[in-house]
This record gives C-alpha cells, structure tokens and sequence, in this order.
C-alpha cells in the first residue's frame, strides 16, 4: 500500500450494542481481514465510547483483529458527531491509517461523510464489495446506486485513508478464534466539553412489539396499500403467530402508521430473514435493496404487474384484505399442530 | 431566518428495474422516453422543511441547484412551493462533481451569496445515493451538522431538532449557523398553487458558472457501472379461485417449504 510506512494500517470503526461487538463490526473485521492480509498491513479496531468493557478489545482479536485502539472517557457517553469526528481526526493524525472502515449503519451514515470531509479525502458510502485494486493498490469499493438498480465501483484518486461505509449483511462473519493474539492501545485525545457545538436533550427508544427485526428469521412486511395504523395491527397478528417482525416500506412510516424504526430498505434497515412476506407494497429498489442474503421472497399484491413479483418467490394476486385474515388462520392452526419441523413442539 | 436549501434534479427513482438502460459510455442511467429529471425526493422534503419554517417565522428561502440548464425546472418548483429565490450553479466543469466537488462548489456558492442561518438538504439523493453532500458542507463551512432530521422547532432563538435513530429519535439542541439534512417523515412536499407557478415562471433564475465559482477537483474516480444480476426471477403464482383459498394454499406451500 503506497509503498508508505504511514499507512500500513487498515482500522476499523466498531461499534458496540448493549456493551458488545455489534454484528456489522463482525462483518467489518472480516473484509478488513482480507484486505489486510492482501496488503500485508495491520488490522486495527477503534472503539469510542465511555466504560468500555475489557472483552471487548479481547472479542475484536478473536473476530480478527490485530490491534484494538480504546478512546474511552466519560465525553464519548453518547455518539455525537462532533466529538467523535475529533477523536477520530486525532487517531488519524497519530496512526495514520490506510484504510478506513465504518458500518453504514446509523453511526457510519452521520460519522462517516464529516469524517472524511475533516480528513479531506474520498468516501464510498453503502458497499457491498470490498477489494484492492491490483493495479493501483488502492482499496476498489462497490456500492449500490440509483436506488439497487445499478452497481458503481469507485477509487479515492486523492487523500488518505481510503475510506468506506459497508452495508450490513452482506459479509458473513468469521468465526471466533480465541487463541489470536493482539495488542490494545488506549488512546486519549484530550478534547473537552465545547467540541460538541450539537447538544442531546433527549433519546427515545421506540418499543417494537416481537421479535428485533435486523435479526428476525420472517419478516411480514407492510406497503401503501396497508392504508391505516389499523391494518398493521392484522401483520403484527400474522407476526407474532410466526415469531416473526413486522416491517414496512418508507411510506406508512412517513405516514406514521408505524414507528420509522419499521423500514426496511436503503434508507432503512437491512434484514436477511429466511422469509419475507411483503403485503400491498410494489417492491421499489430502494425498499429491495433492504432484503439480504438467502430469502424466500413472498409477495401480496392486487396489481399483476407490480414489480416486486419479479424478485418474488411466490406471489399472490389479490387485494390483502381478503387474504390476510385467512392466512393468519391458516397459520395459527398449522403453529398449533407443530413447527415447520414436524415433529417437535412449538415454543409457545 | 435565512434558510437556504441544496436541491438535486436526478432520474425518476421510482423506475422500476426492468426498465432501467445504462449509458456504459457517459456511465449514467439513460432517461426513458419522454421522462423528464426530477427533483430528488428527500430535497423536495427538506424544502418542505424550509416553509414549515417560514410559516411561522418570518424567513427569506434561497434554493441551490448544481446542475445543467435542466435544473432551471426544479428550481422554479421550489419557487412554485413558497421558496422566494433561487440560483443555478451550472458549468461543464461541475458536471462530473462527486460528493467532494459538489459539496465545494455548493459550500462556496453559500458563502458568495453571503449571510445565512440554517442550511437544509436532503438525507440522501436518489442518483448516486451517496449521501454526503449535507454533512460536506457543514464540514466545509466550519458549522455542525445534524443528519436524517424529521421536525425541527424554533423557540425563542432556541433551535431544536428530532433526528431518526436506528431504534427510535433523539431531541437535539443546535447553535446556529448550521445545517440539517432532512428525512422523509418531516411530512409530504406541499402542492405548488395556481398563481405560486405562474408568478415562479416568471422569476429570474441567476446561473452561477466556473466565473463566479472554482469548482473542485473530484476525490474519487468511477471506474465502472454496471446493472448487478438478482437471479432468475421466477415466481410461482398461487392460483385458486378465491382469496381465502390462496390463503391457505400459500400456507400450505410455506409449510412443505419448511418455511413457518
Ligand atoms: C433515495 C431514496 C431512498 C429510499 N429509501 C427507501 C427505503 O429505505 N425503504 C422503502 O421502502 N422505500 C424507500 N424509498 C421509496 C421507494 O422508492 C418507494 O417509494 C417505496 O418503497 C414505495 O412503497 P410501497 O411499495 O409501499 O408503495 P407503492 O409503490 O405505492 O406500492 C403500493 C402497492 O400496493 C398495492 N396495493 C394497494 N392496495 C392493495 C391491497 N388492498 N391489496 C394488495 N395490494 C395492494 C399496489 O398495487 C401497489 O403495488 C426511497 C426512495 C428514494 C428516492
């Protein structure tokens, strides 16, 4: 990489969810693996926060890692942008990395593009592919645009690092492996109380009825066509029968039929169920672009037409509200006499 | 309250898969027939936010659009809406801005035109979707940023905005300058009246070119852009003659597929 010592590291943004490695950081320390391994550089994970536990530092070797940085006073309590774009301005100065990765998470969204105009350098937002550019050495990142329907693939011409936000879901992460070694680094950036110019009030967590949607195995998710708080009341029956989550697309969340914690999509949430049945919604590429990995795709539509029968497994032509009450009926007697096993008991 | 708006003219996002074209040569999406650009649809929701403001707060809008000559037509949208002035930034050599040039050519238009209080863009634009040209802008001006908004409240010189989290929002205080980048759920675009579209088409639009404004090298370079495969799509439609009989077949057919 650049033939430059300076930049003989690739880093990581972790991320942490009540106290642990998030998922996307898992899936961050193995593209970052790769990419190290192909740049022979070292893989680094900084973690921001306040009251950090130690397994951490030890669970990001295990996922990976070479080297964990720790930025850990009681300032980083919550995220805020301006002070983590300082910490993070502050370990560049001193680490100098290569590489930088962040989650396109709601972290990476808002860290991520002030980081990189800070650092004065090119960020790709929302990739799915990571790789080096034989060529030139550079890191090549392919990312989603014009919503899902094409895919672009960028280099950063000028400044350092490269810098990345990676979609979640798209990598499988590696398996543990406790005997790695590595090295924990505590860093303090001494900045004070006025870097933050924005000030939190307040956070609100919104309740979600059922199981979280980012890992729920079926997702019963609802479009325009839903028309009321009323009809979403009838998916999460369907929901909970399946221990599955209610979904939607971005239109009954800006209708606020439900919280818009529900969406599903580039805009929203990215979900990898093994089912997804999606009800009087048309399947827009910025709503697809939320479905991940090995799904089985089933689709409720009256239109014939409606383009989400194109990426459907199984498709009902039909107005929901004459289906959706027969279904849910259908699916609790089927609960009742057993899981999709057979066999054993459901857990209810 | 000087507000001013950044508003894209981008391809009708909504087009579905089957009918999207890439032109392999310029690397863009080839508008189907007869479609025309249109205003991308988290900056029509911040202009939308910028008027909810100026409803009860005596406000002057400016609109912002780096774009071709084209982008004349979403500017006099935003006109059409209430906005009271807008200015086109328009010259070859913005024309292959990534976020970084776009970013530096609309940061440095802003502070041409001189005082303001708040500036509004959109989350995210619906062409590249790179969402980074709002927080850009903050960065580039030395003002903070506050992202994915969806209401935002004066109060007695006090300025306070809701911003989306992944589980649920966050009430936040903000000094000003600063700017927001504006979520969907602020609430639907307003519809332009009768007489706001006539008196709009009639306003003069200044076109800021590479004279007023030195536009910025990009940071990063396309090397390609190609429509990803999804896969045989090959659906199995239920067919039964009424709707509870395709209800309990899509049952039955999820149950042999193990899949409830
Ligand atoms: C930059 C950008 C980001 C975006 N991000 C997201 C995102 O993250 N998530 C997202 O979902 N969208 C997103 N969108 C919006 C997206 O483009 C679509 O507008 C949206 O997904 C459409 O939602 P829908 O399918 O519910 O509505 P529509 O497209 O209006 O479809 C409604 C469907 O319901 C059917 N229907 C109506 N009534 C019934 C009934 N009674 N029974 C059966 N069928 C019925 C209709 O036939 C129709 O097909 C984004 C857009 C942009 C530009």
């Amino acid at each position: 990489m650049d033939r430059n010592m300076d930049r003989s590291e690739v880093v990581i943004v972790g991320e942490l969810e009540e106290g642990k490695i998030a998922s996307i950081t898992a899936e961050l320390l193995t593209v970052g693996r790769t990419l190290a391994d192909e740049l022979n550089a070292t893989l680094s994970t900084v973690f921001v926060g306040n009251q950090i536990s130690p397994e951490v530092a030890s669970e990001a070797i295990s996922l990976g890692g070479d080297k964990v940085y720790i930025i850990d006073t009681p300032l980083f309590k919550d995220y805020l942008t301006d002070t983590y774009v300082a910490a993070l301005e502050s370990l560049d100065r001193e680490v100098k990395p290569g590489i930088l990765l962040l989650g396109h998470t709601t972290l990476g969204r808002d860290l991520a593009p002030s980081l990189a105009f800070r650092l004065k350098t090119g960020l790709t937002t929302d990739c799915v592919e990571l790789s080096i550019d034989a060529e030139t050495g550079c890191l090549r990142k392919t990312k989603p645009v014009y919503g899902g329907n094409a895919w672009a693939t960028y280099v950063c011409d000028a400044g350092h690092p490269h810098m990345a936000t990676l979609r979640a879901k798209v990598i499988p992460p590696l398996k543990r492996d406790a005997s790695r070694k590595g090295e924990v680094v505590h860093f303090d950036p001494q900045l004070d109380e006025a870097t933050a110019r924005v000030k939190v009030i307040d956070r609100v967590r919104e309740e979600m009825p059922g199981a979280r949607l980012e890992g729920a195995n079926i997702i019963v998710c609802g479009g325009r066509g839903i028309g009321s708080p009323e009809g979403f009341k009838q998916l999460e029956e369907l929901a909970r029968i399946l221990n599955g989550a209610v979904g939607c697309t971005r239109i009954p969340s800006d209708n606020k039929w439900v919280p818009a914690s529900y969406q599903i999509g580039l805009t929203g949430k990215v979900v990898s169920p093994s089912l997804y049945i999606g009800m009087a919604l048309s399947g827009a590429s910025q709503h697809l672009a939320g479905i991940s990995g090995n799904t089985t795709i089933v689709a409720v539509n009256k239109d014939p037409e409606a383009n989400i029968f194109s990426r459907a497994h199984y498709g009902v032509i039909d107005d929901y509200q004459k289906v959706l009450p027969a279904l849910i009926e259908e699916c609790r007697q089927l609960r009742s006499s057993g899981s999709p096993g057979g066999d054993d008991k459901l857990e209810e | 309250m000087n507000i001013v708006v950044c508003v894209k003219e981008i391809p009708d996002p909504e087009i579905p898969a089957s009918a999207f074209r890439l032109d392999p040569e310029s690397k863009r999406a080839i508008l189907p027939g007869g479609r025309k650009l249109v205003i991308s649809d988290y900056d029509e929701r911040a202009v939308e936010a910028a008027l909810k403001i100026k409803d009860s707060l005596d406000s002057k809008i400016t609109v912002l659009s780096l774009g071709r000559e084209s982008a004349q037509d979403i500017i006099r949208h935003c006109l059409a809406m209430g906005c009271d002035e807008g200015i086109l930034l328009s010259d070859p050599l913005f024309d292959d801005s990534d976020s970084f040039a776009t970013a530096f050519v609309l940061a440095e238009a802003i502070k041409r035109k001189g005082e303001f209080d708040l500036i509004l863009c959109g989350r995210q634009e619906g062409e590249w979707d790179a969402g980074q040209v709002g927080s850009g802008i903050a960065e580039l001006l030395g003002i903070p940023s506050v992202t994915t908004v969806v209401n935002i409240e004066i109060r007695g010189g006090r300025v306070v905005m809701e911003r989306l989290l992944w589980d649920g929002h966050e009430i936040v205080e903000v000094p000003l300058p600063a700017l927001a980048t504006v979520s969907s759920e602020i609430g639907e675009p307003r519809y332009p009246t009768f007489r706001k579209v006539r008196e709009a088409s009639k306003k003069e639009i200044p076109v800021w070119t590479s004279q007023e404004i030195t536009p910025a090298k990009p940071q990063n370079r396309l090397l390609s852009l190609f429509i990803p495969s999804h896969g045989e799509g090959k659906c199995e439609f239920i067919e039964e003659t009424s709707p509870e009989g395709k209800a309990t077949r899509l049952a039955m057919t999820l149950r042999e597929a193990k899949l409830i």
